[in-house]
């Protein structure tokens, strides 16, 4: 099915391979911890009182939902040197757009979290004259965090397979370093099927991880 | 002690409290019982601000409660409240219960909030259990350590929202020697429950609701020997009963 393998090609290409990854795997935690941070915090303005803090939370997070990643990605990368006249960068870029992007579906990871906790967790936590913030920084939170945990993983692993689409901007990641080595090899096929190996192996890996987790972290109640 | 004047509550056109009046003074322990529905739970929850209220006035120790501008945190740090379900931290240990509020809202140190945690720990007679969590505790157990934690703050009154409705009936008895305790040591309390032995043996007052109305508020004397309305006798047969 597929003649004349050539694997001398992959061996000689892993370092450039290791220098792409490595940029993966930062995009990935960079817009994980990131784009929890910032989904947290549009959790709990879509979960406000306030109903302008609501309103423009959900508008945020309703728009990029609705809009491919790829796009975002380019548009961000050809707009904000319009926008700022010097350029950002691809890698920067990259950063920025995926830990935005992420940030609206981390938050609803982190709204359907907040919700799970029942309400008298916060009345108790009140009645015990914990502020506002308190109560979420110390009952609520800390609850939602680890219910949600195995959800939060998922996306995770979802993002890191996202990250393969900053190709369309040119950032060098495990992808783009698989194509180019292809290319220089004139060996697309074998790049192409050992980096698929390496995003089936990681992802793998991560979602066994994801199953062992939701067992030991559920909170006995 | 506490002083709730006129309160009135609507939910959008419902009115779940209608025009409720009442002193609680200090060292009296009142309980306030009814039929579900009738308004008990909100009532009590007026009294630290954790339901608000459109009409009237709460004053719990010289603070008024429903004004704008209390500072309600500071309020309710020294008002204990028991909930019906506990409302344990489940993340968070027996001993790290106790002493959440203390640390972060009375400002005191770990040490300190420890000695006095487990000291009211010990009172209710589960100092053996403060590195456990809620979930391996029982029901009767989870609540007396909700009890603990409350008067870990050194509350100037406690209120309890009722404190045995969730638990099985081997277990209310413990709860209720807790609170009888508590009640015997002179501690202001209101209580809303159903457990009419308690009333008869501690409390000072009966307040009976019926929506959102105070119809029956007088000593427990009178209230068990004859009860003005005729809702409180038809609510007393029923419970009585059995």
């Amino acid at each position: 099915m597929l003649p004349n393998l050539d694997l001398e090609v992959v061996g000689a290409s892993l370092p450039f391979l290791w220098t792409g990854l490595l940029f993966s795997l930062k995009l990935t935690l960079v817009a994980m911890s990131g784009g929890i941070v910032c989904g947290t915090l549009l959790a709990l303005a879509r979960l406000s009182s306030i109903a302008p803090l609501r309103n423009a939370a959900a508008a945020y997070v309703n728009t990029l939902r609705a809009i491919p990643l790829v796009m975002v990605i380019l548009w961000f990368f050809l707009v904000i040197p319009l926008l700022t006249g010097k350029p950002v960068g691809a890698e920067n870029s990259a950063l920025i757009t995926f830990t935005l992007f992420e940030a609206a579906f981390y938050g609803e990871i982190m709204r359907a979290g907040i919700q799970s906790v029942p309400r008298g967790q916060v009345a108790a936590a009140r009645a015990l004259g914990l502020t506002y913030a308190q109560s979420m920084r110390h009952v609520v939170l800390p609850q939602a965090f680890r219910n949600m945990l195995p959800l939060l993983l998922t996306q995770t692993i979802i993002l890191f397979q996202d990250t393969s689409l900053v190709y369309a901007i040119g950032a060098k990641d495990l992808l783009k370093a698989a194509e180019v080595t292809g290319k220089n090899y004139n060996r697309p096929v074998e790049m192409y099927v050992f980096v698929a190996l390496i995003y089936f192996a990681i992802c793998f890996a991560l979602s066994r991880l994801v199953r062992r987790l939701q067992a030991r972290v559920a909170i006995v109640r | 002690m506490i002083s709730i004047c006129g309160v009135s509550k609507w939910y959008g056109p419902t009115r779940v409290l209608d025009d409720c009046s009442t002193e609680v003074a200090k060292g009296d322990v009142v309980v306030v019982c009814g039929p579900s529905g009738s308004g008990k739970s909100t009532l009590i929850k007026c009294v630290n601000g954790l339901e608000a209220v459109q009409r009237g006035e709460v004053i719990v120790d010289g603070v008024v409660v429903t004004a704008p501008k209390t500072d309600l945190n500071r309020l309710r740090a020294r008002v204990g409240m028991v909930f019906q379900h506990f409302e344990l931290f489940p993340h968070l240990s027996v001993a790290d219960n106790l002493t959440l509020g203390q640390i972060k809202v009375l400002g005191r140190s770990r040490d300190e909030a420890i000695a006095r945690g487990l000291k009211m720990l010990d009172r209710v007679g589960l100092a053996a259990h403060r590195d456990k969590f809620p979930a391996q505790l029982s029901g009767g157990q989870q609540q007396r350590v909700a009890i603990a934690r409350a008067l870990s703050m050194d509350p100037v009154c406690m209120l309890f929202d009722e404190p045995t409705s969730a638990l099985d009936p081997e277990m209310i008895s413990e709860v209720l020697d807790v609170m009888v305790a508590l009640a015997e040591e002179g501690m202001t309390m209101m209580c809303v429950t159903h457990e009419m032995g308690f009333a008869r043996r501690v409390a000072d007052r009966v307040i009976f609701m019926d929506q959102g109305r105070i119809v029956e508020d007088c000593a427990k004397e009178s209230f068990f020997g004859a009860p003005r309305s005729e809702r409180a006798q038809q609510f007393l047969a029923k419970i009585l009963q059995h």
